[in-house]
């Protein structure tokens, strides 16, 4: 077995108030690179909250994520978000583009934050990203022009933008048909196979939670599979 | 053409709304331009005013009077005695300034100053049947040319002409009009010693200060002495100085010297400085009043933006941008506004200003003229920039912070 990529140790989260509310609690989860991984669970059972926390756009209140055989623990908001946008890659249900720039424009946002490279190299990048997606001849539209399958499309691309090592995605096929859907879980699948990046989604569909290596059962925030292999 | 990420979304944000960024761009635009064209005005009536008040006067004056009235000699001799007495008559001395010949020469060896004495009193000028009062000053002009710019102000004759009349008089074209003399004209000139006086015509001037130029007229020292009946006697001496600015140092060590009450120009106009001290804190409240309703506007667009945008600010988070790029973000927005609208902002200022040089008028008051006095500085226009900046930065620095606070997690849950 591999080194974890990713690596939650005990982590449990709290929302605080006068009615404190547990959203997950004593999680231990390692998942290697090139996995491709299916968190299932029914609703409310704290799916959604876990990817957040391994994908360190939430804090956990116990315990600790480690990426890459980093404690994230002691990280500060800063460190955090260079991590998420050199090393993790968001796919929500929702695709989140934004209006105003192309699907071109869309994907470029994280390599220009990262930088490093000239605009032009960036765009042929984006580019030939677009064109392993399929999109090559949307690269100037802007996201209202697309249909729901191709937007969700772009946000793959814009998540595998600065070539992370770990893809988290919330559901990305739930507003999608079942073919835009399984599309998008052949992308998955491929992604991980050929360039080893760790894939997470959560999932509600059986047919495609089928397709993945691996399948992590959540119920009432608590993990009912064993984490850690 | 690369511009930096940031940049490129506070564009997008404030180019979705441009009614609204067009009508807060002109609220600043306003603030400024009004302020240019304010500070324009005020400043160059005031500079104008202190400049008159410069020329036409002395910088300095020495009266026969104290600061202090003088100590009884009973006072003197029972200091702090138990005894008090009421009714006292003050002895009755022979005002004036003693010794004022040493003094007058002495002051004379100082490096900087003219000096020139003077006796000015109250007389009743009578002309035909018109009778006017005036405080006749006697001079003596080769001194007084060095001393005030007097001479610079007389529109017809000159100063040096008193001594060539036998009972020469230059007075202000006010109070001349309102005798109705004119130039060779003579008039009697009658004093409270009770001394008639009969003098000619033989200046006009005109300083542009009304007071002086329907109140002022000049004539002979010696003339002065005894037209007051009092022989000898001078009550003032003026004094001009190369560096105006040093007035109030060198009034208070000659005052220190010979204790006699020495006024520097400063301190004969500090109701006018007030004065002035009240108008520009009604300048800029103004000012700030249109900048605090222009501010209110980046506030609203910045807010509006902030809060149409919530996923979109998450989403960059959620990408990898900090706190910190989503701060400097809509900050950007506000000062972009800002600095659109100072630039509009000084055309506006420069037009307005522009439009009241080429007013004319005609208005009497403390001065007369026929014009605004502007004064055209860059510092209005940086003054005004500052402002502007100042006002944008933190009118956007409020929810800039509130979206750059903003949770995530919170927000995308929220949208699914
Ligand atoms: N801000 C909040 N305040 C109160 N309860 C919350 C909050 N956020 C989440 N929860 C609760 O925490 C639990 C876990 O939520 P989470 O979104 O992680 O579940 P999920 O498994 O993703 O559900 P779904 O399948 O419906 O997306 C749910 O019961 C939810 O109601
Ligand atoms: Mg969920």
């Amino acid at each position: 077995m591999t080194a974890a990529v990713v690596e939650a140790r005990g982590i449990g989260r709290v929302l605080p108030g006068p009615v404190p509310v547990t959203l997950v609690e004593g999680i231990d989860l390692s998942i290697g690179e090139g996995e491709f991984v299916a968190i299932t669970g029914p609703s409310g059972s704290g799916k959604s909250s876990l990817l957040y926390l391994l994908g360190l756009l939430d804090r956990p209140t116990s315990g600790t994520v480690i990426l890459e055989g980093r404690d994230t623990a002691e990280a500060d908001a800063a460190e955090l978000a260079a991590l998420r946008l050199s090393k993790l890659g968001f796919v929500f249900q929702f695709h989140f583009l934004l209006p105003e720039f192309t699907v071109l424009g869309n994907v470029m946002i994280p390599m220009r934050k990262l930088g490093g490279s000239p605009e032009a190299e960036l765009r042929t990048r984006a580019q030939a990203l677009l064109e392993d997606l399929g999109l090559g001849d949307q690269a100037a539209k802007l996201p209202s022009q697309l249909s729901g399958g191709q937007r969700q499309r772009v946000a793959i691309a814009r998540a595998l933008a600065n070539r992370p090592r770990v893809i988290l995605a919330d559901e990305p096929t739930g507003n999608l048909d079942t073919k835009s859907a399984q599309t998008v879980f052949d992308i998955f699948a491929r992604l991980a196979r050929e360039t080893g990046t760790t894939v997470i989604t959560v999932t509600h569909d059986e047919g495609l939670a089928a397709q993945t290596s691996r399948r992590v059962n959540l119920v009432d925030g608590r993990l009912v599979t064993p984490g850690v292999r | 053409m690369a511009r930096p990420l940031l940049l490129d979304l506070a564009l997008t944000h404030i180019l979705g709304r441009k009614r609204q960024t067009i009508v807060s761009v002109l609220g600043v635009a306003l603030g400024v331009g009004f302020f240019i064209a304010m500070a324009a005005l005020m400043q160059g009536f005031q500079g104008y005013f202190v400049d008159t008040v410069i020329n036409a006067s002395p910088h300095i004056t020495v009266r026969d009077q104290f600061r202090e009235p003088a100590v009884q000699p009973v006072a003197a001799a029972f200091r702090g005695g138990a005894v008090l007495l009421h009714g006292l008559k003050p002895r009755d001395e022979i005002r004036g300034i003693r010794k004022a010949g040493t003094i007058v020469s002495a002051l004379s060896e100082w490096p900087g100053l003219s000096v020139a004495p003077s006796l000015d009193g109250p007389v009743i000028l009578r002309y035909g049947s018109a009778d006017k009062s005036a405080v006749a000053i006697g001079i003596v002009p080769e001194r007084e040319v060095r001393v005030t710019q007097l001479e610079d102000d007389m529109v017809e004759g000159h100063l040096t002409d008193l001594a060539s009349a036998a009972n020469g008089i230059v007075m202000g074209l006010g109070l001349a009009s309102k005798l109705g003399a004119k130039m060779g004209d003579s008039l009697n000139a009658i004093s409270p010693a009770g001394v008639i006086l009969r003098v000619k015509v033989v200046g006009l001037f005109r300083t542009g200060i009304v007071s002086l130029d329907e109140g002022q007229a000049y004539i002979l020292l010696k003339k002065a002495q005894i037209l007051q009946s009092r022989a000898n006697v001078i009550n003032q001496i003026r004094i001009r100085l190369m560096e105006v600015d040093a007035a109030r140092e060198v009034a208070a060590r000659i005052e220190a010297l010979y204790g006699y009450r020495t006024e520097s120009w400063q301190e004969a106009n500090e109701g006018v400085f007030g004065v002035f001290r009240i108008q520009n804190a009604i300048m800029y409240s103004t000012v700030g009043a249109i900048m605090i309703v222009a501010a209110f506007g980046i506030y609203n667009i910045i807010s509006t933006v902030v809060y149409e945008k919530s996923r979109d600010i998450a989403i960059l988070k959620s990408i990898g941008l900090t706190e910190a790029d989503i701060r400097r973000t809509f900050l950007m927005q506000g000062l972009m506004i800002g600095m659109i609208g100072a630039v509009l902002g000084w055309i506006i200022g420069f037009g307005l200003t522009s439009l009241l040089g080429s007013i004319r008028f005609d208005v009497g008051g403390m001065v007369r003229n026929d014009r605004f006095f502007l004064a055209w500085s860059l510092s209005h226009y940086w003054i005004g920039g500052m402002f502007s900046l100042v006002a944008s930065a933190v009118a956007a620095w409020i929810p800039a912070r509130r979206a750059a606070a903003a949770n995530p997690v919170d927000i995308i849950r929220g949208a699914a």
